[in-house]
């Protein structure tokens, strides 16, 4: 035990090149954990998991929600949100939609990524329902409407008053395939 | 090569098997000294290629496609190929003699870790004449430059990074366990020399980092040919994840090009200026403290990707904080200077240079690591000037300094003083006309790895190439003088520099093949 400790040692040495290779793929979920735990990259949640009666206004605050769609490495699908922004108050429920027409001949497998700027507003947006969860498939031509209800924490930071909302829709047929969906 | 021709009674093998087979110790430095001259001139041609296509505006000699290819294999080279295994033969070839040892700790282990690299090389630079051409993604190889648009090479740039990271863990590992393993009897680890010291530091952030680097490229080969989407936010993963995880491995890296330089200028500074190294113990714990500290400094390359303000700050002081160490360092080296009886033989030209013009990068560093000012600065010729002149004159110019130094004792002969004087002062006339300027067109905001420019950065750039090709050229003379110096130099004397201290001035000369049997006895003299 002592011995493969021992950095004066081959076997110490390649003790810490092992831990070392296997700390580079450590990062990975560190990462994640990391941007979870402080909220840094905007990341959203899963749906919603509270209180489901929680639908009226708690407060008077005013917060402007932006709509953004993107397309990733350019999609000739079209994809835009049904109302750019809304404007709403803490704790109000609303929803909109997002219309995805996949312009392919062919059916296909569509993944949006959700993103909230500024960063630490992402915490405070509940989903209840976004068609993000889940993979999206989509016949050849076809047009599509996707639902999303969401409100605002009432923790909202006070100097938060206007976020963006970014979804970015993957292509991942050939992902989806692989994995028999 | 021939410097060992005639040493070779005292037992090495004749003909080539002698280089492929050989586990001696000098040998296996001299090898990885000429491979990494060789890497110089291979990764300097593409230099060319680059200051040729810039020495005027518009696109004349290169399609962008290929711009990018030299860009990035220039960097590549630079790095993996002139500047690590230089160090590594210059550890081979002194660290043995310096401690009283008679050979390296793992002999068999230092021929492979040589042997690998050759291949390893082959195996990037055939990329090039490859269908849809070599890397092209920058050296820092950001994805998904390197994955979802990679050219087809990639896979062959994953498996030559791999070789070479397994080259420079297997060299570190090593060193280190010579040096701990080694010594002369009676020699303590505050007994060890400086080169010795930075050295050991080295090897343990090679042995730290190199292994993140392989877990990097992994990612990478499994995103491009398994499926994976480490990097491909597509399938959930993050772009920014790699930069992250790159720059973990690369900001030690930089110090691993560094700190063994910082070690021969303290070799040199005290035999030419006639007195001890000043802050013997300081200098050690200013190495250590550099190496721990560049493991927290990583995302200072990194500003602009849209970090939180605590980020930014943290990152931003911890990266001035090495300024404080490394300040230690530059401050010793003057010390030691100051009052001395200093003659300017070459190596002590270089190693004065090395602590002007790395200075000068130092503080261009900290100019980038205020994060406000680092937008303006960020992927502009700033940037090339900055790490230019921390490797060029920094970590090139200690390898040329060491080698100068140590060249009497290796080959017996002494080189021409007047040749080296000639060499020195093109290349730093080269080195400055090349770099200073790009310090220019940077702040006043030219992109980097673009192969044209606007207009008004014509005349920056115009004496930039020019300087370059001053630099480059001037090494073709270095190779005259080390040709010259095996072949016809007169006799070296036993102690070429009179200051010089230390058990490698010890063995007679030439060195011969097999020294320190018998170890010597260090201390209580």
């Amino acid at each position: 035990m002592k011995r493969w400790l021992n950095p004066t040692t081959p076997g110490g040495l390649i003790a810490i090149v092992v831990l070392m290779f296997g700390f580079g793929f450590m990062l990975v979920p560190l990462y994640d954990v990391f941007c979870e735990v402080t909220g840094l990259n905007g990341k959203t949640g899963g749906p919603y998991q509270g209180a489901a009666s929680q639908t009226e206004a708690v407060d008077e605050r005013q917060v402007t929600v932006q709509f953004v769609a993107n397309r990733n490495a350019n999609l000739p699908w079209e994809f835009a949100p049904e109302q750019e922004e809304i404007k709403l108050q803490i704790g109000e429920r609303k929803q909109t939609a997002f219309y995805v027409s996949n312009t392919y001949d062919h059916a296909v497998v569509a993944q949006a990524i959700p993103s909230v700027s500024p960063a630490q507003a992402a915490d405070y947006l509940n989903k209840v329902e976004c068609f993000c969860f889940q993979q999206q498939p989509l016949q050849a031509g076809e047009q599509k409407g996707f639902p999303l209800v969401f409100f605002l924490d009432p923790d909202l930071p006070e100097e938060i008053t206007k976020l963006t909302l970014s979804y970015t829709l993957f292509d991942i047929s050939d992902r989806a395939a692989a994995e028999g969906y | 090569m021939s410097a060992h021709a005639e040493t070779a009674h005292h037992g090495p093998a004749s003909g080539i098997s002698r280089w492929i087979l050989t586990t001696n110790h000098k040998d296996i430095g001299t090898m990885y000294l000429v491979f990494s001259l060789l890497m110089l001139f291979v990764g300097g041609s593409m230099a060319f290629v680059i200051r040729a296509e810039l020495f005027q505006p518009g696109l004349q000699m290169v399609m962008p496609e290929f711009f990018n290819q030299m860009t990035t294999m220039h960097g590549l080279i630079m790095v993996f190929g002139a500047v690590m295994p230089a160090f590594v033969g210059l550890a081979n070839w002194q660290i043995p003699l310096m401690i009283g040892a008679p050979d390296m700790a793992l002999p068999r282990l230092n021929n492979l870790s040589f042997w690998i690299l050759p291949f390893a090389f082959a195996m990037l630079l055939s990329t090039l004449l490859m269908p849809g051409g070599a890397p092209d993604f920058g050296w820092t190889f950001y994805a998904p430059l390197s994955t979802t648009y990679a050219p087809p090479s990639v896979t062959f740039f994953i498996f030559a990074i791999h070789m070479m990271g397994i080259s420079s863990i297997l060299g570190a590992i090593n060193v280190v366990v010579t040096i701990f393993n080694m010594r002369a009897p009676g020699m303590k680890l505050m007994d060890m020399p400086l080169f010795v010291w930075t050295w050991l530091i080295t090897a343990f952030l090679l042995i730290a980092v190199m292994p993140v680097l392989a877990a990097v490229v992994t990612m990478m080969l499994m995103d491009v040919h398994f499926g994976t989407s480490f990097f491909n936010a597509a399938g959930g993963g993050d772009p920014v994840l790699f930069q992250h995880v790159f720059w973990f491995f690369a900001h030690p890296e930089v110090y691993i090009m560094v700190l063994p330089a910082f070690g021969v200028i303290s070799q040199i500074v005290p035999t030419f200026a006639r007195k001890p190294l000043f802050g013997y113990h300081s200098m050690v714990y200013a190495t250590a403290a550099i190496a721990v500290m560049s493991f927290i400094v990583w995302a200072h390359h990194m500003f602009t990707v849209g970090m939180p303000l605590a980020g930014e700050l943290f990152f931003m002081y911890t990266t001035m904080l090495i300024a404080v160490p490394t300040g230690v360092k530059v401050f010793n080296w003057i010390s030691t200077m100051f009052r001395g009886s200093m003659t300017f033989e070459t190596p002590m030209l270089f190693a004065i240079a090395f602590i002007v013009l790395f200075t000068i990068g130092g503080l261009s560093g900290l100019m980038l690591a205020i994060a406000p000012a680092d937008f303006q600065y960020h992927d502009t010729y700033f940037v090339v000037a900055h790490f230019h002149y921390v490797l060029v004159p920094g970590s090139v110019f200690g390898i040329i300094a060491g080698v100068y130094y140590w060249l009497p004792k290796w080959c017996g002969k002494m080189y021409d003083e007047k040749l080296g004087q000639w060499h020195f002062w093109l290349s730093f006339i080269g080195v400055n006309l090349t770099f200073f300027p790009m310090h220019f067109v940077g702040l006043a905001g030219m992109p980097r790895r673009i192969p044209d420019y606007a207009l008004q950065f014509a005349d920056f750039n115009m004496i930039t190439s020019i300087g370059a090709f001053l630099f480059g050229t001037t090494q073709l003379l270095f190779v005259y003088i080390l040709i010259k110096t095996v072949r016809s130099g007169k006799p070296a004397e036993q102690l070429p520099w009179d200051g010089a201290q230390g058990l490698e001035w010890s063995v007679p000369t030439p060195a011969p093949y097999h020294t320190f049997s018998t170890p010597p006895v260090v201390g209580d003299k």
